[in-house]
């Protein structure tokens, strides 16, 4: 638990951490139950499945993931009663590098993700659910087993749930090793048994072609949690945490370069990088400048310290404005970064000061992406590891003049040319290093 | 007596084959979707997953061996041959990196007498393990701990913020 801190900061809101966040908090049911557990879960039963989606939409729930998708909307795509079975496949793959909240929710507080899983469950009517976890957390997954054996034998889960008439199972399945079952599809050929290559998009939108070729759902364990305080404290106030669009808080994971790493739950856009990093964070290491920063996990466009953005918004006249925003001024909300040309993405927040090498930070990543890519697309399955050797190669002392332009038409081929989002992924960093910090590359050529 | 072989397949008990089928029963739709459970009860049972047990889960399965041993081949958690008792996996990617990880991992390798710079290639080989047998070590790619880097998980325990200076102490209490 080393992650997180006892006492919150005063910017904080937990919610999703408020129980783990107490004293002697232990998984198990009783615990849960102490803690006003399972009620979100009766209350759910007396509504209607569509006055629960609804309630999501309401909630401006975004998928906390990654790709940010409401939460609502996905489930508004399966249809109440086509007459097809329905599965709920949790993403528990949690493996985006600066993410790591999902480890704390399944190893602490596994009762909160069963919860709002029976919730959803209930609300799209699926009466089969699987938790994907990554090989990686083994406890994790013992207790997650537990943890649905214990609501099983209290009547949460199983045949008729608490008298509703409610079916649900739900089970734990263990990946292997591989960052590309975090992509849904993916996630969804390793749980068919299959080599976890992803699936091409039309037509398989797991929605429509998904576990089995039937309509799925698959949602981080963040956000499924976040299910079960939308019911508990109402659509209306749980929006009114965050900002239009992005509502509730999100869990800020920082790690790298600042005093304090660790997670934090804020509430949408209630603070700006300079806060997260300064105020939050307790600032830099002393004597240390800040460099850059990649807001969103690894994948996410990297920032860099001092820059100016410019944003075109709408005066209240309807004509447009340009605005400039310096970096440490953004908010740390989905619209906010997605307007400055990155990605709140996944909340992996990686902090770099002004001892770090970009080369060398860019080649950690590229020799991430050169061992995670699946191989299914040549771009990049080549390009990747292409990548991964031109900045070795640099770092070596072999660097070239004609890297930097090589780099980038890499990059340029991958994003946009693959079955999957891995392409962008692996490209994003390659292209906004380069873009961002030419003169380290430069000089990395002679 | 039982002859010994190397077959581990001539080495499936009843409670084993129970626990392998309670496995199956998870999932009613398709059992193909079994695969990875199975792989990890061999791996965990057997140390690593040889031709036997390849046939044997394919078999259990209605699939032909192909089906996993494409899993095998593809997954880096699964293994064709033994590892060392313990394994330990520090994590190479960049939080970890920036924290001291590669001098995480050469201390590791010193501390149970293997070459820091021995390399891993995956595709089911064993990653470099001592000729006791006791220890592994290798480079995984992000464990999902990067405010407490550099991290390791050493089989099933997470360790964190490990210092180099620590290293010896923590192997001196796995031998």
């Amino acid at each position: 638990m080393s992650n997180l801190n006892p006492t919150p900061h005063p910017k904080e809101r937990r919610i999703i951490f408020e129980n783990i966040s107490k004293p002697g908090y232990a998984p198990d049911i009783e615990t849960y139950l102490a803690n006003g557990g399972y009620e979100s879960l009766k209350k759910a039963l007396t509504m209607k499945p569509a006055e629960i989606i609804d309630a999501v939409k309401a909630a401006n729930l975004r998928g906390r993931g990654g790709a940010g998708f409401p939460c609502g909307t996905k489930w508004s795509f399966i249809r109440h009663d086509d007459g097809k079975p329905h599965y709920i496949v949790v993403n528990g793959d949690e493996s985006e590098p600066g993410t790591f909240k999902d480890r704390y929710i399944l190893h602490e507080d596994p009762h909160q993700l069963v919860e709002g899983l029976a919730i959803s469950a209930y609300a799209t009517n699926t009466h089969l659910a699987y938790i994907y976890i990554r090989c990686e957390f083994p406890q994790a997954a013992k207790i997650v087993w537990n943890a649905i054996k214990e609501a099983h034998a209290k009547g949460f889960l199983g045949k008729n749930i608490l008298g509703s008439g409610f079916d649900l199972d739900i089970f734990v399945h263990q990946g292997a090793g591989a960052y590309i079952c975090g992509e849904e599809t993916s996630l969804l050929e390793s749980l068919e048994g299959k080599r976890p290559y992803p699936r091409i998009k039309p037509p398989y939108f797991p929605a429509v072609l998904g576990l089995y070729m039937k309509p799925t759902i698959v949602n981080n364990v963040e956000t499924l949690c976040h299910v079960k305080h939308i019911l508990r404290l109402g659509a209306a106030e749980y929006a009114k945490m965050g900002t239009p669009g992005d509502g509730g808080t999100r869990t800020m994971c920082v790690s790298g370069d600042v005093m304090r790493p660790g997670i934090y739950e804020l509430p949408c856009g209630a603070v700006t990088l300079r806060e997260l990093i300064f105020d939050v964070c307790g600032g830099l290491k002393p004597g240390r400048m800040l460099k850059a920063v990649i807001p969103g996990g690894s994948s996410a466009k990297v920032m860099r310290a001092g820059e100016v953005y410019k944003i075109k918004s709408k005066a209240p006249d309807g004509t447009m404005v340009e605005k400039e925003l310096p970096m440490l001024e953004v908010v740390m909300d989905a619209s906010s970064l997605q307007s400055v040309g990155t990605m709140v993405g996944s909340a992996g927040v990686m902090v770099l000061d002004d001892s770090r090498d970009m080369v060398w930070a860019l080649n950690n990543l590229n020799q991430f992406y050169a061992h995670e890519s699946c191989g299914q697309c040549t771009p990049c399955r080549e390009g990747s590891l292409w990548m991964s050797k031109m900045t070795t190669r640099m770092l070596d002392g072999g660097g070239r003049a004609s890297d930097a332009a090589n780099l980038k038409n890499v990059a340029d081929n991958i994003a946009g040319r693959t079955v999957c989002a891995f392409g962008e992924a692996c490209s994003w960093p390659t292209q906004s290093f380069l873009e961002k910090f030419p003169e380290e590359f430069a000089a990395a050529a002679k | 007596m039982i002859e010994m072989t190397t077959r581990q397949a001539d080495h499936v008990t009843p409670a084993f084959e129970a626990e392998a089928d309670e496995l199956v029963s998870h999932y009613p739709v398709s059992k193909r979707s079994a695969s990875l459970p199975l792989l990890h009860l061999w791996q965990n049972h057997f140390g690593f997953v040889d031709d036997t047990g390849v046939e044997w889960i394919a078999a259990k399965l209605d699939l032909t061996p192909i089906n996993i041993l494409e899993l095998v081949t593809f997954y880096p958690w699964f293994r064709r041959e033994a590892a060392g008792r313990v394994v330990i996996r520090v994590c190479r990617t960049l939080a970890c990196a920036m924290a001291g990880s590669y001098e995480v991992k050469e201390k590791f390798c010193e501390a149970v007498g293997l070459d820091p710079h021995s390399g891993h290639h995956g595709f089911g080989s064993a990653p470099p393990t001592t000729p006791d047998g006791k220890f592994s070590v290798e480079f995984v790619e992000c464990l999902a701990s990067c405010g407490s880097a550099p991290v390791a998980l050493i089989n099933d325990d997470l360790v964190e913020k490990i210092q180099p200076s620590e290293i010896a102490s923590i192997v001196n209490k796995l031998k």
